[in-house]
């Protein structure tokens, strides 16, 4: 159990100079994604259907699972297309067909603070990324083995079993709660 | 030298004296008890309070007469004195005539045993310089010894603080002695005439207590160590004075009289307050006499501050002592009781200034250089003590000659009589003047008593037309009268000669040549009035009312009662009947008003038994004093005779000889000449009246105008209270009172509204810009500025969760910003 | 790969995501912005992850997944909820607490 507290042993510089060569389709295929995420992301929040923009969603949701994928954590691509994509986004759905919303074109689904919205977003935006330049600089990530699933079960069993169980308990409040909030009488 | 160990081992300390001597404060003490005794009990004794009066002052006189015989066993010390004639040769001799050295000639032995005062060791000094002086500087000249007896002083400190020192004390000696003697004997028999002048009076309890506080404030003023006391005697005379004349204060011709008195001598007692000033500052800060003498004659005072001190003083005297201009107040003072006027405007009071200048006499004599002023050939020395007293004497003669009330031509003999005093100090006869001033005491002091015995008897007038052939009726007051006057004529060997001869003495010796013709003139004026006086009040005959009805309608009417001759002479019975139902109905008559007749006495015929509506004589209380005083005319005179020289020696005093203040020597020629002058006066008068030769002058003022403007002038008196009246008073009260009245209101007054003016505008303006607009504004500022602010943030609780939520991001996103940026140097 | 690609992209997506929390309208679509910005984070757990070769990354990521998910579960109650009382989803109509 105390392994998984450790580091991962660092990955010998043979795998990594193999490793290197690969780069190049990484990055292709990364910045694919992030362009196809943003402008996802962007039609999400600015979209005047709000199907539009759960459909939006699903593809930010499905680039952030091929980013996982190249940041070789399979495992959690599979998870997260199988939960978001599969659950929540339906919920989501759910939720636009029970609230009557509108599906077609809306033109107020924004509200009046569109400009301090914009404002606050980009300035986030501005300030994480001088941030994370001034931070971080030319790391450089070299990608360790992949990592199956085993290992990450070993790791949510082993060192992490206390919040596992503790996630667990929150999902059954959650559904609890949703379940008492939601029924009428 | 040996003289002088032999006069200090003689000379007698002043740290022992007789018991009485160093408790003289008790004389003033008694006296000052009368005040608040008769006033507390007078008025339920029988007597009205005059008892307390009597045993009081009777007691004081008993004590001072004691005082004077243990005075007079008191031991002697020397001191050198020069004659008149050695002063005259020093300064036309050899000492050439410098003032220092002359006033350091005369100390001669050593006087020890002055006490605290230092006094030993300046004269000491002195002694011993004038002593070589003497032998060496002038030669043929004959110093004779004075002896002296040392002065005795207690003195308790009333306040110190710092250097200084004011004290209260009593000084004694021989002039102080004798003037205590005067003023108590005087005093009683003033208290034993006024309980019968004063019998059923309105206010009998008061006048006895008034005399009795004026007999301390004078016994204080005399015995006193201090400037201080003399001040304070003499303010308590003044303020008896005025209560005194202003008795019966009901008819306003008295109470005027006594507030003119009152402010006259007012005016002259501003003098005396700059002059003691003046000489506590000058002296060294003292106001101890003895010192201040001292320092005068040691030169210690500054020569202007001596001379303007000098001065002021003069000017008290001048007022109290009714010297011209001042004495406009005198004449009319006599519309008090004669008893009172008696004691204090004859005998006592007025001789307050004489006696001030006298106990203070080594200031004025080196003020004015009395013993040196020789500016004149012919007339000799000039100074302002002399001229005032030689014009008062002169002024005042010839006023007395034109006066129709006999006390009031008595007030005018006083007036003049005083001038001679004065004049006499002015002349350097100290001596002279004080002795002048202890026999006019008790001459004057008779003659009043004489002049109220007259109106006593001759229902209470004191117009001398209302008199005539009274030595019939009042035998006694008659013979008294007329030793009176011949005292005051200066008839050998009555009283007046020898005092009055002293006085043209020393003017004479002192090289006073022109006061010497003034004061012989004085005396023959003086001889003319009282001839006249004497030949319409008791020769002659009588020509007043001794009618029932027309005494009535003369005390009741003005001026045409008198004059109209009844000589009808009424049967003694009907008369007799007359008089009782006269006395009757006396008793409402006392508040009459007194329009001519000046000071009527209220009701009391005595004992007296009537005579049928003429004048009679007085009762024992009143006639005794006058045989008293009588006898003393006669005898006070003699005592001083030259040869004898009592009283000379008697009130000789340190710092009169330390001053070098000459002691002129009998001279046979001035006595007679002035003698024979004066009788001459008497003589013209005695022609003109008793004998009716009138030279052809008779009735020549209303023949020539020059003499009728003349007989004007003198019946006015000089127009003197015309000038006092028109020209200074309402001059003060108009336009400068108008003056003084719109300074204080526009301007004294515009300063202070203009202050206040200020104060409520600046006040104002402070209220309403700063306090209203600043302060107010800015509290309220801060009120409007919270609550807009308030309103401000109210607008971002508007309830809507995404603005909070972008205020949240936002100010998370600023934060991280500052972090971000305050790290980034590091 | 650059950590700063992974890092900068979860910067990007999650402003995004604030924009569209304080932006929208519909609570759906709030709740929609809220995922974007889960998912930005989750990119940066797994790229540190990555970048440490460390999988508590990816153990993180999988919670903060599980998490998203119940905390849209109990949105959508919640919006929901606000339909039934408001007859609308209308968040700027939902400001009970004004003032």
């Amino acid at each position: 159990m105390l392994n998984g507290w450790l580091r991962s042993p660092p990955v010998p510089v043979a795998q990594l100079l193999a490793a290197e060569s690969a780069t190049l389709p990484q990055q292709i295929t990364f910045g694919i994604l992030a362009a196809v995420m943003t402008i996802s992301a962007l039609r999400v929040v600015t979209a005047k259907n709000v199907v539009h923009c759960a459909l939006h969603l699903v593809l930010v949701l499905a680039g952030v699972a091929g980013i996982y994928i190249l940041l070789a954590a399979e495992f959690l691509a599979a998870v997260q297309v199988i939960v978001y994509i599969g659950a929540i986004v339906v919920l989501f759905l759910f939720g636009i067909m029970l609230t009557r919303a509108p599906l077609g074109r809306d033109s107020t689904l924004d509200n009046d603070q569109r400009p301090l919205a914009a404002l606050v977003g980009v300035s986030v935006i501005g300030l994480l990324c001088a941030l994370l330049v001034d931070g971080f600089g030319d790391k450089e990530i070299v990608l360790p083995e992949v990592q199956r699933t085993e290992e990450v079960g070993l790791a949510i069993f082993q060192s992490y079993v206390i919040p596992f169980e503790v996630v667990s308990v929150l999902l059954l409040a959650a559904l609890v709660g949703s379940v008492v909030l939601a029924r009428r009488d | 030298m040996i003289q002088l160990i032999a006069a200090v081992a003689e000379a007698p300390s002043n740290t022992s004296a007789p018991w009485l001597v160093e408790q003289v404060w008790i004389i003033p003490l008694l006296a000052a008890l009368s005040f608040p005794l008769t006033l507390a009990f007078g008025k339920r004794l029988p007597g009205k309070g005059q008892e307390i009066g009597l045993a009081l002052v009777g007691t004081a006189l008993v004590l001072s007469i004691a005082l004077g015989a243990s005075w007079a066993g008191r031991g002697h010390i020397e001191l050198e004195e020069h004659s008149a004639e050695a002063i005259h040769a020093t300064y036309t001799g050899t000492a050439a005539g410098d003032g220092e050295s002359k006033a350091t000639e005369e100390h001669g032995a050593e006087t020890t045993g002055k006490g605290a005062e230092g006094h030993g060791a300046e004269t000491a000094g002195k002694g011993a310089e004038g002593h070589e002086a003497e032998t060496t500087g002038e030669a043929g000249h004959e110093a004779e010894p004075v002896h002296v007896r040392p002065y005795y002083e207690s003195e308790q400190t009333w306040y110190q603080n710092g250097p200084i020192h004011i004290g209260f004390g009593f000084h004694v000696d021989g002039f102080a002695v004798v003037m205590l003697f005067t003023v108590c004997f005087i005093s009683f028999l003033v208290h034993l005439y006024s309980t019968e002048y004063l019998r059923g009076d309105r206010r009998q309890t008061h006048y006895f207590a008034a005399l009795g506080l004026f007999t301390a404030g004078m016994l204080l003023m005399v015995s006193a160590s201090t400037t201080i006391q003399v001040i304070l005697g003499w303010e308590i005379m003044g303020l008896c004075s005025f209560m005194l004349i202003g008795h019966w204060w009901e008819e306003s011709k008295n109470s005027n009289a006594a507030l003119k008195a009152f402010f006259t001598t007012r005016t002259g007692d501003i003098g005396l307050l700059v002059g003691m000033c003046i000489l506590f500052f000058g002296a060294g800060q003292t106001f101890n006499i003895a010192k201040i003498n001292q320092a005068a004659i040691d030169g210690n005072i500054q020569r202007t501050l001596l001379v303007c001190a000098a001065a002021a003083l003069f000017v008290a005297c001048i007022g109290k002592s009714a010297q011209f201009p001042l004495h406009t107040w005198l004449p009319d003072a006599m519309a008090g009781p004669t008893p009172a006027s008696a004691l204090i405007h004859a005998a006592t009071m007025v001789v307050a200034g004489v006696y001030m200048v006298a106990r203070l006499y080594p200031v004025f004599f080196e003020a004015f250089r009395i013993s040196d002023n020789f500016q004149f050939a012919v007339i000799g020395g000039v100074n302002p003590i002399a001229i005032i007293g030689a014009i008062t004497l002169l002024i005042a003669g010839g006023l007395a000659f034109v006066q129709t009330d006999i006390k009031k031509v008595l007030a005018y003999s006083t007036v003049s009589q005083l001038g001679y005093m004065v004049m006499g100090l002015g002349v350097g006869a100290w001596t002279g003047a004080i002795f002048h001033l202890f026999t006019h005491a008790f001459f004057k002091a008779l003659l009043f008593m004489g002049a109220g015995s007259i109106s006593h008897g001759v229902f209470h007038s004191f117009e001398l037309e209302d008199y005539g052939g009274l030595r019939k009726y009042m035998p006694k007051t008659f013979v008294t009268f007329m030793v009176g006057t011949g005292a005051l004529m200066a008839v050998p060997p009555l009283a007046g000669f020898w005092s009055k001869d002293e006085i043209l003495l020393g003017a004479g010796k002192n090289g006073y040549g022109l006061f010497l013709v003034a004061s012989a003139l004085g005396a023959t004026l003086t001889c003319g009035y009282m001839t006249r006086v004497v030949y319409k009040t008791f020769f002659g005959e009588y020509s007043g009312p001794h009618t029932p009805e027309a005494i009535e309608h003369a005390e009741h009417a003005e001026h045409e009662a008198h004059g109209h001759d009844d000589h009808a002479s009424v049967p003694a019975g009907m008369a007799a009947v007359a008089h009782g139902a006269h006395q009757a109905e006396r008793g409402p008559h006392d508040d009459e008003p007194a329009a001519e007749h000046v000071g009527r006495s209220s009701p009391g015929h005595g004992a007296g038994a009537p005579l049928g509506g003429y004048p009679h004589e007085s009762p024992w209380n009143i006639t005794v004093p006058l045989i008293v005083l009588a006898v003393m005319s006669v005898v006070t005179g003699v005592i001083n005779a030259p040869g004898l020289l009592a009283f000379t020696h008697f009130t000789a005093i340190e710092p009169i000889v330390a001053a070098g203040v000459p002691e002129p020597h009998f001279d046979i020629v001035i006595a007679v000449w002035s003698t024979v002058v004066g009788l001459a006066g008497a003589g013209v008068a005695y022609l003109w009246f008793f004998k009716e030769i009138r030279f052809g002058l008779d009735g020549i003022t209303s023949r020539n105008k020059a003499a009728r403007a003349g007989y004007l002038f003198l019946v006015n008196k000089y127009y003197l209270d015309e000038l006092y009246e028109n020209v200074f008073i309402k001059g003060i009260k108009g336009p400068i009172a108008a003056g003084a009245y719109w300074f204080n209101q526009n301007v004294i007054d515009g300063v202070v509204n203009g202050a206040g003016w200020t104060a409520k505008t600046f006040g104002n303006l402070v209220y309403d810009r700063i306090d209203q607009t600043a302060v107010d504004g800015t509290v309220n500022g801060v009120g409007a500025g919270a609550r807009g602010l308030g309103r401000g943030l109210k607008g971002l609780a508007t309830g809507r969760v995404q603005q909070y939520a972008a205020l949240l991001i936002g100010g998370a996103a600023a934060g991280a910003l500052v972090l971000y940026l305050v790290t980034l140097g590091s | 790969m650059l950590l700063n690609e992974f890092l900068i992209l979860g910067a990007v997506i999650f402003g995004i995501g604030i924009y569209g929390v304080l932006a929208r309208r519909n609570g759906v679509l709030v709740l929609m912005s809220i995922e974007l910005i889960l998912n930005a984070v989750n990119i940066n757990l797994v790229a540190f992850g990555a970048f440490h070769h460390d999988i508590a990354g990816q153990v993180f990521a999988l919670f903060t997944v599980a998490v998203a998910a119940a905390e849209v579960g109990v949105g959508l109650a919640i919006v929901l909820l606000i339909y039934r009382n408001k007859r609308s989803i209308d968040l700027t109509e939902v400001a009970e607490m004004k003032g």
